[in-house]
């Protein structure tokens, strides 16, 4: 049972292809990952999917709705949270819930059911009558979100939902994010921090308006099969890279932190040992040199640069 | 509908907790009432005179006192050597000297024709012009008065004999109270809607609401009506304050003062809306909505600058500013206590205005919303 299917989707601005016949389905219950570098489409195939933007070309059906032919239909079936948390800032705790559960149509029992729900979803217990500007950022995130899911939409799109606040709200964000899935919502989230990207079931990875890359984390990193990837820690990895980009061996290289990794050719490439010593014969002490499994951002560069060439 | 309401409902607490909107409702409208109703005045009062009497008679004094009695001149001095006209002049200590010359008496009862000296201050054109007819008015009256003891007649046997309706005084409170009402009005309406529509867009919170299956329509409605019923407030507030504070009659029926405005706050709103759907921060919502209505409502209007000696450009300009119309049926209703069956005509071209700029506003709004 898919809860929203994307049928080449595309959209143009004049001459600029802003989404190119983007395909893929997201299962009901899911936690979908749209993964992609500023202005790489994200934002604008969210955009259609709400119903905000027409498609030119391509379907897409949220919930059951065409979003070309009913708009408004997808927007009933949804719910939807940006990176700016778009609550009323003058406004309190407890009058924007009562906003947004006016717009949609909620009243009465069914207003103090979701609201008393928000309240405590959020931890928001006590603060009912603070304004909206003197939350903190963590809790003005999980307002944002209350707000959102207030009339239990059974798909909820998150633009970049974590942008701006800290380590420690941004992991109790995903539980909730987790909580909402396990109770059969599908979320469709966009993020830029990789680490996040991992708690989703399944990501797709958008690059330059197509879909470079989809599946489950696992999936994602076969992209590196028959192929080792070694972690260099040395003292001045900018030089450490500067000479395995002359190996043979080495088909590419990326930092991280203050380590490097490379990408060696074919299975039987990456003896640790062979690379130290090439390395010292330039000039470059390794203190270790480690086979790693691949992370997400090795994949997403690996499949961005591909998709680039 | 209710959607709108809870749009509404929301907007006011926004309202009441933003400090400079609240500014801009409240303040700004009782400032203007005050500044423009004491200050903004042509009534030429106290005028400081001084009299070379060369003619020491009854006559004479009895000239002086008609002066004197008219209320308009203040005497600060008597001139007793021509040398202190010269002086009395340039210090500016009086604005105007009359000289009245030896053997008034003698030649008025003779029936004789006595030139009168008038000396004015030109340095403010328009004072001086105000000051001249009320001393030509005040020794016509005079000069009447001897050629009937005198018995003489010919000269000017056709008198007028003014009476002005409406305002008798001729102050000239009463004819900008309706001007100022339409003014303040004007510029809260259109800066605070605008203002308030812009804002959203700006902190994202319009594309928050427009991905609930709230309608553009709704919307609008909400955030509009409580400006309208704070105007509205607000106009009926200043026409009170000027009937307690400077004595404006209110001649008319409060219904249709009522109906035209709320006709006039349509379009004022319309307006605020269509800048909105223009600009896209505040800062330039603010300076749109300034210019659209502050200028055309002060000058333009009637406001202040008769129309009809207006270039013939300029006149047809006039045709899409509202306050031209406002101005007329509120200027009828308050001061003439006229109603519907003569001011229909502003009333109709209020409806097309608004309903012409409601159009495209929504239009605008509505390709933006989706």
């Amino acid at each position: 049972m898919n809860a929203i299917v994307v049928n080449e989707l595309t959209r143009t601005f004049g001459d600029f292809v802003a989404v190119d016949h983007v395909s893929f389905d997201v299962r009901k219950g899911e936690v979908f990952g749209f993964l992609g570098s500023n202005g790489a489409g994200k934002s604008t195939t969210i955009r259609m999917l709400c119903g905000l933007l027409n498609p030119t070309s391509g379907t897409a059906n949220v919930g059951g709705v065409d979003v070309g032919s009913d708009p408004e239909g997808v927007k009933r079936r949804i719910g939807y949270m940006s990176q700016r948390f778009s609550l009323y800032e003058q406004l309190t705790v407890d009058q924007n819930i009562r906003f947004f559960g006016g717009i949609y149509g909620l009243s009465g029992a069914t207003l103090q059911k979701r609201r008393a729900f928000v309240i405590e979803m959020a931890g928001l217990h006590g603060r009912e009558q603070t304004r909206a500007s003197d939350l903190a950022g963590g809790w003005r995130q999980r307002l944002a979100l209350g707000c959102a899911i207030l009339h239990e939409p059974p798909i909820v799109f998150l633009d970049e939902p974590t942008g701006g606040v800290d380590p420690v709200s941004r992991r109790q964000f995903w539980t909730l994010i987790d909580q909402l899935a396990e109770g059969g919502v599908t979320v469709l989230v966009t993020t830029h921090y990789l680490d996040e990207a991992e708690h989703c079931h399944r990501i797709a990875i958008i690059h330059a308006g197509r879909l470079a890359a989809l599946g489950s984390t696992t999936e994602l990193k076969r992209v590196f099969e028959g192929r080792t990837i070694l972690e260099i820690q040395s003292d001045d990895p900018v030089q450490a890279m500067r000479v395995l980009d002359t190996l043979d061996d080495v088909e590419k290289t990326s930092v991280f932190g203050t380590a490097v990794h490379a990408v060696m050719r074919g299975s039987g490439g990456g003896q640790p040992g062979s690379l130290q010593s090439r390395l010292a014969d330039a000039g470059v002490q390794a203190r270790r040199i480690d086979p790693v499994e691949p992370s997400l951002e090795d994949v997403f560069l690996e499949v961005v640069s591909g998709a680039g060439s | 509908m209710r959607k709108a309401l809870s749009v509404g409902r929301k907007e006011v607490r926004q309202i009441l907790r933003d400090r400079r909107s609240l500014m801009i409702l409240l303040f700004v409208p009782a400032f203007f009432l005050l500044v423009y109703g004491y200050a903004l005045n042509w009534d030429i009062r106290h005028v400081r005179l001084a009299v070379e009497d060369r003619d020491r008679s009854a006559a004479s004094r009895s000239l002086v006192s008609a002066f004197v009695n008219s209320g308009y001149f203040d005497l600060v001095a008597d001139i007793r050597s021509p040398g202190q006209v010269t002086e009395l002049m340039n210090r500016g200590s009086v604005r105007a000297i009359v000289v009245i010359p030896y053997g008034l008496q003698r030649d008025l009862l003779a029936g004789q024709t006595v030139p009168v000296q008038v000396l004015l201050d030109g340095d403010n054109a328009n004072t001086a012009t105000t000051v001249m007819g009320y001393a030509l008015t005040i020794l016509q009256s005079e000069s009447s008065r001897y050629r009937m003891v005198a018995g003489v007649m010919g000269g000017s046997a056709v008198m007028a004999l003014p009476r002005v309706w409406y305002n008798p005084e001729l102050r000239s409170t009463l004819f900008l109270v309706p001007g100022l009402i339409a003014y303040i009005v004007m510029i809260t309406s259109v800066v605070s809607t605008s203002l308030s529509i812009v804002r959203e867009k700006e902190r994202g919170t319009m594309e928050q609401v427009r991905m609930s299956p709230l309608g553009a329509a709704s919307f609008v409605l909400g955030k509009t009506i409580p400006y309208y019923l704070i105007s509205l407030v607000s106009a009926l507030a200043i026409l009170l304050v000027a009937m307690v504070l400077f004595g404006v009659p209110m001649r008319g029926s409060w219904l249709v003062l009522l109906a035209t405005i709320s006709l006039y706050l349509v379009g004022a709103l319309g307006l605020g809306l269509l800048v909105s759907s223009i600009a896209d921060t505040q800062q330039v919502a603010f300076q749109i909505a300034v210019l659209a209505s502050f200028l055309p409502t002060l000058m333009l209007s009637g406001f202040i600058f008769p129309i009809a000696s207006m270039p013939a450009f300029l006149q047809a300009v006039t045709y899409v500013v509202p306050a031209r119309y406002f101005l007329i049926a509120l200027r009828g209703i308050v001061l003439k206590g006229v109603g519907l069956p003569v001011i229909w005509p502003q009333l109709v071209s209020l409806v097309i205005y608004s309903s012409v700029v409601l159009l495209l506003a929504s239009l605008r709004l509505r390709r933006q919303w989706s």
